[in-house]
């Protein structure tokens, strides 16, 4: 029965005994370190935050990057072919220009050819008209010079010239 | 040689996990190969004992447990030959007659009664480590039938007992300990635990995280972690000095006087942060018929003062049991009267040592996460009634 009964003497002095190490633990032990612990889980969760945040930032401006190197790329594409079209009309049109204005040369070149050739062909008409009346002169003279002949040519003449 | 100094004797060899390494260091030996040099200790020290018993008195390991798992008012060391050698502590008493104070050597470390102390014109004996005041014209103490003084009464008792002087050793070493790491994280500016503060904060953490927010709640919890934290670490270095042989196996948290008064504290601060709802829950059960909430209220009453006795039996049985057991143990080498028990008795011992290092953590744990449940059923916002 000793056992389970308590001493008064005991209880008194773990009474005052815990009390004064309540006290003394709480003030100089549990408030520091709780204080501390508490304020280094309240840092860590304010760094995890501000790590958070500026991930999604960097995501964002990842994003942002992405779009714009996109838009960039698009608009180069664009200016590309705008210029390639630009390109190949110009020289299309270029192409087209040379055309015309050779065909147009050379339908020129073919009507001074064909007027010059008709003033030749004129020229030569001419000449041959005169030269053919001085040859015709000529033999007509040298023909007429002789009686005899004439007196022929005209028997041929006039023998050819069959009278219907 | 006188019964009492034999049984001293035999205390000191039979005697238990306490007194096995007195022995060692008294032979210079401070090795943690318990096994070796405990058997060999044990195997010289039977014989020695054992033929001793034969001559003298039948070995009693009732009286012999009681003995040693009750609080004393010194440490007793050890005795070589007749010479005692033993830690004495202030008696101090209150008698008609105001304080009286002396120390425990005055009783020459008699415990039977045999020697009286004259202080003051009154006499007082030692009887079974309790201090009786013999009656006015007593010279001597006189048994009664019961076993129990028949010529004595006992003085109001606020000795520094070897329980209580453990108790301060311990509250010096939490101070050290726990101040000791305070200021580690005063020092450091990033909060960050170094040295003794990294061994302690995973334990604070523990208390914080697992007993208190759990059972107390996110936001009332605060308030009771002091208690809690300190209720933890006061009867789990207790407990661990009781295990410990060097110091006499103080068992402060194995008496049933201390665990009365931290179960007190318990209980006044659960009925102190009652709220309404608590009181509501116990005086008029919401939710169930008239007749009912009648029927539950001394229940209800009954079970308020039930939780604490509860820690308090539970502390107080868990360690003592034990204790008991190890010297149980350690008796079969005296009961048998021979040698042969002893590395058996040892290695039960040694066996159940280990399993009260673990009760020592998970007594104080339970004590402590059982608070925090009666604070937290205290404190319970009952909103859906």
């Amino acid at each position: 029965m000793d056992l389970v009964t308590p001493g008064f003497g005991l209880v008194f002095w773990t009474a005052i005994t815990f009390l004064i190490l309540l006290f003394i633990l709480k003030k100089f032990a549990w408030k520091p370190i709780l204080g501390a612990v508490s304020s280094r889980e309240e840092s860590i969760k304010d760094a995890l935050a501000a790590a958070e945040a500026a991930r999604r930032e960097m995501e964002n401006l990842q994003a942002d990057n992405e779009r714009i190197l996109q838009e960039a790329r698009a608009e180069r594409e664009a200016m590309l072919k705008d210029a390639r079209d630009m390109k190949n009309k110009m020289i299309a049109d270029a192409k087209e220009e040379a055309k015309q204005s050779a065909d147009k040369m050379i339908a020129q070149a073919q009507e001074a050819i064909q007027s010059e050739k008709k003033a030749a062909i004129a020229e030569l008409k001419g000449q041959v008209a005169s030269l053919s009346l001085e040859i015709a002169e000529k033999v007509v003279k040298q023909e007429l010079s002789n009686k005899g002949q004439q007196e022929k040519l005209v028997e041929d003449m006039l023998g050819k010239a069959t009278l219907n | 040689m006188t019964i009492h100094l034999v049984l001293l004797h035999l205390h000191r060899f039979s005697g238990t996990h306490y007194y096995f390494i007195e022995e060692m260091n008294l032979s210079a030996i401070r090795t943690l190969f318990l096994g070796v040099f405990l058997s060999t200790s044990f195997f010289v020290s039977a014989q020695e004992v054992s033929t001793e018993a034969q001559e003298d008195k039948k070995f009693d390991p009732k009286s012999m447990i009681m003995h040693h798992v009750k609080d004393a008012y010194g440490f007793h060391i050890i005795d070589i030959g007749e010479k005692k050698y033993a830690i004495s502590l202030p008696i101090i008493l209150w008698t008609d007659n105001g304080l009286t104070t002396f120390m425990s050597s005055a009783f020459e470390h008699d415990y039977y009664g045999n020697v009286v102390v004259e202080r003051n014109g009154e006499k007082f004996v030692n009887y079974k480590e309790k201090i009786y005041q013999l009656n006015l014209g007593e010279d001597a103490l006189v048994k009664g039938e019961d076993g129990y003084p028949a010529n004595a009464s006992k003085p109001l008792d606020i000795s520094i007992t070897k329980n209580v002087f453990m108790m301060w050793v311990s509250m010096l070493v939490l101070f050290l300990i726990f101040i000791g790491a305070a200021r580690k994280y005063k020092k450091s500016e990033s909060f960050v635990p170094k040295g003794i503060a990294s061994f302690v904060e995973p334990l604070v953490l523990f208390i914080r995280d697992e007993v208190a927010i759990p059972m107390i709640g996110e936001k009332k919890y605060a308030r009771y972690m002091p208690y809690l934290l300190t209720v933890f670490f006061f009867i789990w270095l207790n407990n661990i000095f009781g295990l410990i042989p060097i110091i006499n196996g103080a068992n402060l948290t194995g008496n049933i006087a201390f665990t009365l008064t931290m179960a007190t504290f318990t209980f006044i601060i659960t009925t102190f942060s009652g709220n309404k709802s608590y009181w509501k829950h116990i005086f008029w059960m919401p939710g169930v018929p008239v007749p009912m909430k009648i029927f539950l209220m001394p229940i209800e009453i009954v079970g308020m003062f039930t939780k604490p006795i509860s820690l308090m039996i539970r502390l107080f049985a868990n360690i003592t049991a034990g204790h008991i057991i190890i010297l149980a143990l350690m008796s079969l080498i005296f009961i048998f009267n021979t040698v042969a028990i002893a590395p058996v008795s040892v290695a039960f011992s040694l066996f159940i040592i280990v399993i009260e290092i673990v009760v020592t953590a998970i007594q104080a744990y339970i004590f402590t996460i059982l608070s925090a449940l009666y604070f937290g059923m205290a404190t319970e916002e009952h909103e859906h009634h």
